[in-house]
């Protein structure tokens, strides 16, 4: 209160002063914060059976995921599903995982496509329900090292249907970085060379591929799982970060940053998706190459929210986005393996599913899908208590100073 | 209707007026300015305070709250503890420090490019051109933030046009950072210094101009003694503008900014990221303040009242 | 102002660098929508027609035109109302709070767009219980919009004086009379003057919008912001910016006109 007295004495107006009194009142009956109905940590319950199908479906997704030809009219598979379920869609697109668990607190959205940095937080927030995953025919063709995993399931119960993946690689210029790096420590401990140079994909989780890293190069920390910390374990990751820092050019989220920043040679080595190497204009000296420690990566759940308007046109949609074509086109559009083994024959690029190396198990295996980390430690460890993401938030913070 | 029988010619007497609700009301307000004040006042007040200071206490209110880490919702116990971490953590200084540090040398330069070119608009061009020119200012502001931003970032990227201007005298870009941001954003709010700059010239009139110069006074000193006192309160209005827009952007400085982070990303992460809002608005009490001591100072110098 | 022959010289060319940094990046955008280059490269590797026929073919694009102009038109209306009415009152009457008033206007503008952003995007949903929508972001471009129409209102006032008011007045007109025909009038060209700066405003703002919009609300500047994280549709983006760069000439043009006619009338 001590600035709210502060404001008013500075204001000394009696209209203002009124004004302030009435919204305190204001506020003290209706109150403010963070209850808007949809907190809390109670669990919803996953329906048994469907009904009739909503009119309107709201999904809220990854940019690329939701394509209705808006933006180019070749790129539509949401009319298909519109003509095939009478669910209309509306879409809101998100750019980081934090602003999808951000937006999801609104109670706006049925679905949600969340990566796994940001599905268990939805789950414990309680604003996402179970899954019940036999009323989604077309689950059956996901491949089975994406089911119930610590990203979509949580003690054994389903949250989500998986939709694609990929891993967050290393990128180099082929003319500065030499010899060909099959190491991280470009970007670590070998950073300095490339002053000025190096990039860092710029989120709180990012901190898990330092982790990752730490668990080759120092193996006493005994980190067992990157997302999975206590608070030493977390120090060491963060110093290696600031080390790091003095060395970044700078850090992306959005790919039209990196891509440019390749092609004009303002970067010369960092992490990347494959969807970024792609992109890059033919001629532009750089490759991608999935270290020996190996990577970090994400794997997308579509989750139904706990107070959804529309779940029997949410299920609909969980269904047909599972659906080998609409699979194919979400995720080749987007750039990531797809989940559906059947994907890969409807894909336009026949290469698409060995590029983006999907359904290659041995491939998966060195990818450690991005995770929520909570207080709970993922690695099974019940004797410390790990740092939770609010504490790597902070971290990553400071990280950038 | 007075107009019309004055153009006629003819002597005609104004007709009685009728007695009709309207007129009668007219005749209240007429006789009451107090009562025609609060009418007036009291849509846009009403506006304005249940919207904004509304929105604005509660903000502030939520920064003395906590937020509970796992399930993400605010827990209304009272403390002080974000304030504390925001006065007391190094990050926060650093940031704050370099983010004041940005608004000040945008504003600066903001001010030192208008000053001339809104100069020339409003007393050396002739009114066909200073209509061109004014067209010429007004038109990059539709061409949108993001994409002028992304503009940027190309013409400073390494081999980018800004690198094959100034190479033949031996310059180099500056690359992305500090420095780029600060070009940026001056770039993005030189039309909303230039606009009031050049409002306030205009309204300095030619005599008084022409009665410096009959009396004596060299250009230089009509112009720091004369000009300058008089649009004062146009530079502070647009300094108002380029001050606060860099204050709390967080965009630009992610485009072209490097590795930097800005007060508007500290706060930005926090609202977005840790889902933390009290701390966000903690966070957000420093931007509150330093607007307010610069409205003050401000105040001091009466600008507010020619604002 | 009799300035010196070289003053006059230095004078211009200072002017003429200015805008040549005004319109440098503004080339940038251009040449770039027909750059071959989806990430905007320069130099570009190559020309293509390829995104302009793309941006007229894309509906996202002009639903997103649409929505913003609808936005800042209402916030423009509202802002207009309001920011008179602010006018007149603090420049035609003396009274206790006047200086806190015209704090309070300035304010939505002063205080950084974030922090407005969080306070609405707060308010609405927890004090207000009201779900985001189109309306929420009028709301909140109306609030800073006020201010643009209120300096240039208050600017004209000050000059105008109040002797015609007075005047129509003695001749027996009622004060809505008054103001239809007399004070209104003389205050059109500050209102479209203000009014412009507000569209603009609104148009082009994207920090308090991202707080404030709701699902399916695609405002140009959130819709460029998506489309630079989508592959292979920078290029678009760019297209549109010329095109409404090009477009504004219309309305500022015929603002000018209007603004100019008055001047010579005068």
């Amino acid at each position: 209160m001590t600035h709210l007295s502060a404001r008013r004495t500075r204001i000394r107006s009696s209209i203002l002063t009124g004004l302030a009194i009435a919204s305190v009142a204001l506020l003290t009956a209706c109150g403010t914060g963070g209850d808007t109905g949809t907190g809390g940590a109670e669990r919803s319950e996953a329906p048994t059976e469907l009904a009739e199908n909503e009119d309107t479906v709201s999904i809220l997704a990854w940019p690329g995921y939701v394509e209705d030809g808006g933006n180019d009219p070749s790129v539509d598979w949401v009319s298909a599903f519109e003509e095939e379920t009478g669910c209309m869609v509306t879409s809101k697109t998100y750019g980081t995982s934090d602003e999808a668990f951000n937006l999801m607190k609104t109670g706006e959205y049925d679905v949600v496509a969340a990566s796994g940095d940001a599905s268990l937080r939805l789950v414990a927030a309680g604003d996402v329900a179970p899954v019940n995953t036999d009323l989604i025919p077309n689950y059956e063709g996901i491949y089975d090292f994406l089911k119930m995993q610590d990203w979509n399931s949580v003690d054994g119960v389903a949250y989500g249907i998986p939709h694609g993946y990929g891993a967050n690689l290393l990128m180099y210029n082929t003319d500065a970085v030499t010899p060909a790096p099959t190491s991280w420590d470009v970007v670590f401990d070998e950073s300095s060379q490339y002053a000025g140079k190096v990039t860092a994909y710029d989120s709180p989780i990012y901190i898990a591929d330092a982790a990752m890293y730490l668990m080759t190069h120092q193996p006493d920390l005994g980190i067992e799982n990157p997302y999975s910390l206590d608070e030493t374990q977390l120090a060491a990751a963060v110093d290696l970060l600031k080390a790091q820092r003095e060395n970044i050019g700078e850090y992306w989220s959005d790919y039209l940053k990196s891509i440019q920043a390749f092609e004009t040679g303002d970067t010369v080595v960092g992490t990347t998706w494959q969807v970024i190497r792609n992109s890059l204009a033919e001629g532009t000296p750089a490759e991608v190459v999935l270290p020996e420690e190996g990577v970090t990566g994400w794997s997308d759940t579509w989750m139904v929210a706990s107070g959804a308007q529309s779940p029997n046109c949410a299920y609909a949609w969980l269904n047909y986005i599972a659906s080998p074509e609409a699979n194919a086109q979400a995720t080749e559009y987007f750039g990531e393996a797809p989940s559906n083994q059947g994907a890969c024959d409807f894909t336009v690029n026949p290469d698409q599913c060995e590029i983006f190396h999907a359904g290659d198990e041995e491939y998966a295996s060195q990818i450690w899908y991005w995770s929520t980390p909570i207080e709970d430690c993922l690695d099974g460890r019940t004797d410390v208590k790990c740092t939770d993401y609010s504490d790597w938030t902070t971290a990553w913070q400071e990280i950038k100073g | 209707m007075a107009v019309d029988t004055a153009s006629s010619g003819q002597r005609i007497p104004v007709p009685p007026h009728r007695d009709t609700l309207a007129r009668r009301g007219s005749i209240t307000l007429s006789a009451h300015p107090r009562l025609r004040l609060t009418l007036m006042l009291s849509a846009p007040l009403l506006w304005l305070g249940l919207i904004y200071i509304v929105a604005l206490a509660a903000l502030l209110i939520t920064a003395l709250w906590t937020v509970d880490s796992f399930t993400g919702t605010i827990t209304r116990s009272w403390t002080l503890d974000n304030i504390i971490t925001v006065l007391t953590g190094s990050l926060y200084q650093t940031v704050t420090v370099r983010t004041v540090g940005v608004a000040l040398l945008v504003t600066l330069i903001d001010i030192l490019v208008a000053l001339p070119i809104a100069f020339f608009m409003a007393k050396v061009a002739s009114p066909r051109w200073q209509r061109i020119l004014v067209i010429a200012v007004l038109m990059p502001l539709w061409a949108s933030y993001l994409v002028k931003a992304y503009a940027w970032r190309s013409v400073l990227s390494q081999n980018g046009i800004f690198e094959w201007l100034v190479a033949p005298f031996g310059g180099q870009s500056p690359g992305y950072g500090l420095p780029a941001t600060v070009i940026t954003l001056a770039y993005l709010w030189l039309p909303y210094v230039i606009l009031p700059i050049y409002a306030g010239l205009e309204r300095v009139p030619d005599s008084l101009l022409e009665a410096s110069g009959d009396l004596g006074g060299k250009t230089w000193a009509t112009l720091c003694l004369v000009v300058l006192p008089m649009i004062w309160p146009a530079i502070i209005a647009g300094s108002i503008f380029s001050f606060s827009l860099s204050l709390g952007d967080y965009i630009t400085v992610n485009i072209v900014g490097g590795a930097n982070q800005m007060l508007g990303n500290l706060v930005y992460t926090n609202v977005g990221a840790a889902n933390n809002l009290p701390l966000a608005a903690a966070i957000a009490l420093i931007p509150i303040v330093i607007i307010f001591g610069y409205l003050a100072v401000v105040r001091r110098t009466g600008a507010l009242e020619n604002l | 102002m009799r300035l010196s022959r070289p003053a006059r010289g230095v004078l211009s060319i200072v002017t003429g660098l200015i805008l040549l940094v005004i319109y440098l990046p503004l080339m940038v955008v251009l040449v770039n929508s027909f750059s071959t280059s989806t990430s905007l490269v320069w130099p570009p590797p190559g020309l293509t027609l390829e995104w302009w026929g793309r941006a007229f073919q894309s509906e996202g694009a002009l639903d997103a035109v649409l929505t913003s102009v609808q936005i800042a038109l209402i916030a423009t209306l509202v802002s207009l109302v309001l920011g008179t009415l602010i006018s007149l009152a603090l420049q035609r009457f003396a009274f206790f709070g006047r200086e806190a008033v015209s704090l309070l206007v300035i304010l939505p503008i002063a205080l950084p767009g974030i922090i407005t952003g969080i306070a609405l995007n707060n308010a609405f949903r927890t004090i207000l219980g009201v779900q985001l929508s189109i309306a929420t972001v009028i709301v909140a471009h109306a609030t800073f919009c006020i201010v643009t129409v209120f300096n240039n209102v208050i600017a004209r006032l000050r000059r105008l004086g109040t002797s015609y008011e007075e005047a129509s007045a003695d001749l027996g007109a009622g004060l809505w009379t008054t103001f239809r025909l007399v004070t209104f009038p003389q205050l059109r060209s500050a209102l479209l003057a203000g009014g412009l700066l507000a569209f603009a405003l609104s148009f082009d703002e994207i920090i308090v919008t991202t707080f404030t919009a709701g699902a399916g609300v695609k405002t140009l500047p959130i819709w460029i912001l998506d489309n630079l994280f989508r592959p292979s549709q920078a290029p678009i983006v760019n297209v549109i910016a010329v095109v409404l760069v090009l477009m504004s000439i219309i309305p500022i043009y015929i603002a000018q006109r209007i603004a100019g006619a008055e001047k010579v009338s005068r």
